[in-house]
């Protein structure tokens, strides 16, 4: 495919708002991860909180879109810059021309949890939540194009894990066949008590920060996050310069089992080969892989293998749930920015609390962060339903690619 | 740069308690047949195994039922092509159990009702039930949720070349939810879109009709100023909403309308704050 811009992105995690907070907490191995005190029923666990939700000054006259959702989305967008440049962008190419493209799994049932666990005696929602724009999974589109200003279609992918990864391949369908000039997409997922006792229930969470590919690993850490990348096509009339590339991605099911992976990875391995295949990339081109990697048993067993099949060594490949937990539906983009970052940056984070790994893993999986030149990235993401997307990018310094009109595909 | 989409609709599927399937659906709006006085049980999801088909929930059995006889219809393998799902609000009995678990015993949830609560659930078990590796996706954007998702599916055909299922569904709103969250019955509606316009390329050997050509556009404004140009698809689709009133997906019945009817149709829907999707469907034989 024709390589898209990226011209701005950002990502708002346990570890810190922004992108410097991101990639310092990668380089200096720190963790975001702590004990639960979110949920009111005790829940031993860890969890990736991001600080500063219930401080954010709320404007009044978006009260009635005041939900945690909304508020994560909106410390998100508001780092770096990146509002900013939605602006500009909706500027230069006009409002309408411009899409946003929103991945969550959350959404804000956070905010019907809550209006169900304060119910009046008439059984009503309390009358702050007694919004219909809360309680429906479109909530944070709803909200973000309103205030980004984006006039273009608004919709909201929801594919549970991988759903702030499937917005750039929708995105990119709509840039390429000339719907749009430019495309914001992104996510933000919440914590809340659904997902915590959720995934609970299916004795899935750890109770020890979770350690993906380690051996003795037993289960996910639940996190938060919000994060955005601005899309655009390289020829649209004032497209801004490439930060970096999108150079493909690729998306499959497993056809297998709501909740567990397929046992030889296949739908991960079609995902895969479809995102190379779509940028023309050889496997020995990859420099970095950002996985999956949950900690849960099945997801790093299946995923080590198929990386261990399909890649040489040299090419590096970690799991960074370790810092921010599994962030859910916003997990795509906030490792589509740790991607992004170790292409502008030069380092590769390697795979925090793991000791030692798996036996199925191959040489690629690296424990430790390394800086290194990156000029190609991928990252997977699996969810709920057997439901795969994989994302290439590339820098804006490949070799041979840097010129105007954007790099040989 | 301001493209047009052009595809055709090769499969039709339709599911509610009381519009039953899409033959049906047709004959009622051409006052051939009554639609039935009280409404249907759920259909029973024959793609699953039958240790599912009880505890599937509606939003999959009605779902699934739409899509197979959607690409029935069109002659082709459910398995062999990509599908669009599009609900404004996913399982909302779901959410109310979940909701209202969590505010008494949190501990008690069903891991079983957990994985179905997810927005991509029907897809899921659409995937799983016909075997399908391709690509699937769940969508929503409220009011909009129809059109956004037939704005995906057009999109996926023309960019990738390939025919693309499209399923639109929403269920009754339950528990406290529904006093926020309005909608009512049961409606699930389902298209086949091949890439490429009127006469273009071959058609599967099966497909029993002739599809029919729809061309997309993206047009700035909302849609309010769109003339529909169908004659009497307005009052058509009035006579349907009757009989699923309430219903989060009404406005799919809009294009549904639109193709039980033989007329060209020119529509408008809305996909963003200041855009809308502009449909010109051709006429059919």
């Amino acid at each position: 495919m024709t390589p898209l811009a990226v011209s701005a992105w950002t990502a708002t995690t346990a570890v810190g708002r922004g992108n410097a907070a991101l990639l310092a907490a990668l380089e200096q191995d720190r963790t975001g991860l702590r004990p639960n005190d979110f949920t009111t029923e005790p829940l031993e666990t860890f969890i990736g909180r991001v600080e500063g939700i219930e401080a954010l000054a709320w404007p009044a006259h978006w009260a009635h879109l005041d939900c945690r959702n909304n508020r994560l989305a909106w410390l998100g967008a508001t780092a770096d810059g990146f509002a900013d440049a939605v602006a500009a962008a909706c500027a230069r190419h006009g409002a309408h021309r411009v899409a946003l493209v929103l991945g969550t799994s959350t959404a804000s049932i956070g905010a019907s949890e809550e209006a169900y666990a304060t119910l009046g005696t008439d059984g009503l929602f309390p009358p702050a939540l007694r919004h219909a724009e809360l309680h429906t999974p479109h909530s944070t589109g709803h909200f973000l194009a309103q205030a980004l200003g984006i006039d273009g279609p608004s919709v909201t992918v929801s594919t549970a894990c991988s759903s702030s990864a499937k917005v750039f391949a929708q995105a990119e369908r709509m840039l390429r066949l000339g719907l749009v000039d430019a495309a914001v997409v992104g996510g933000a997922d919440t914590l809340c008590g659904s997902v915590l006792f959720g995934f609970n229930s299916l004795e899935l969470v750890s109770r020890t920060p979770c350690r993906p590919f380690d051996p003795a690993r037993d289960g996910i850490s639940l996190g938060e996050a919000a994060g955005f990348a601005l899309l655009e096509r390289a020829d649209a009339p004032g497209a801004r310069d490439a930060r970096a590339w999108l150079l493909g991605h690729g998306e499959s099911s497993d056809a297998h089992h709501m909740s567990s992976p397929h046992p030889d990875g296949l739908g991960a391995r079609l995902a895969l080969e479809a995102a190379l295949r779509r940028a023309g990339l050889a496997p020995g081109e990859v420099d970095y892989i950002n996985l999956h990697g949950t900690a849960s048993q099945m997801n790093d067993r299946v995923e080590a293998a198929v990386v261990a099949s399909l890649f040489p060594a040299h090419v590096g490949a970690s799991s960074t749930k370790g810092w921010t937990g599994h962030t859910l539906g916003a997990a795509g983009i906030v490792e589509a920015v740790v991607c992004l970052l170790a292409l502008e940056s030069g380092f590769r984070p390697g795979t925090l609390n793991a000791r030692s790994l798996d036996p199925a893993c191959g040489p690629q999986l690296r424990l430790a962060g390394e800086h290194a030149t990156t000029h190609i990235a991928l990252t997977q993401s699996f969810g709920f339903g057997g439901n795969n997307c994989v994302l290439a990018f590339g820098s804006a310094a490949r070799p041979g690619t840097a010129r105007p009109g954007g790099p040989r595909a | 740069m301001s493209a047009t989409l052009d595809v055709r609709v090769a499969g039709i599927g339709l599911w509610s308690p009381r519009l039953p399937g899409w033959a049906l659906a047709c004959d009622v709006l051409h006052g051939r047949a009554d639609a039935p006085a009280t409404p249907l049980p759920r259909v029973s999801p024959a793609l699953l195994a039958p240790t599912e088909r009880r505890r599937a929930p509606d939003t999959v059995a009605i779902a699934l039922e739409a899509a197979a006889r959607a690409c029935e219809m069109a002659g082709i393998a459910p398995a062999s092509i990509p599908s669009v799902f599009a609900s404004t609000h996913g399982d909302l009995p779901i959410s109310d159990y979940m909701c209202t678990t969590l505010a008494s015993t949190p501990r008690l949830l069903s891991p079983t009702r957990f994985h179905n609560s997810v927005h991509n659930a029907a897809a899921g078990y659409w995937t799983i039930g016909t075997g399908c590796v391709q690509a699937s996706t769940a969508l929503t954007a409220w009011g909009d949720t129809f059109a956004c998702g037939l704005l995906e599916a057009a999109s996926q055909a023309v960019a990738d070349g390939t025919p693309v299922l499209l399923v639109a569904y929403d269920v009754a709103a339950k528990g406290p939810l529904a006093t926020v969250t309005h909608s009512e019955g049961m409606l699930a509606a389902a298209l086949v879109l091949l890439p490429g316009g009127p006469g273009t390329g071959s058609l599967p050997a099966a497909a029993p009709i002739r599809p029919r050509g729809l061309r997309l556009a993206l047009r700035a404004g909302r849609a309010g100023n769109v003339q529909d140009a169908g004659h009497g698809e307005r009052a058509a689709a009035g006579a349907w909403a009757g009989l699923v009133a309430g219903n989060a997906m009404l406005p799919c019945l809009r294009l549904m309308a639109a193709l039980a009817h033989g007329e060209a149709a020119l529509l408008g829907l809305n996909v963003g704050r200041g855009c809308h999707l502009e449909l010109r469907l051709e006429a059919g034989t």
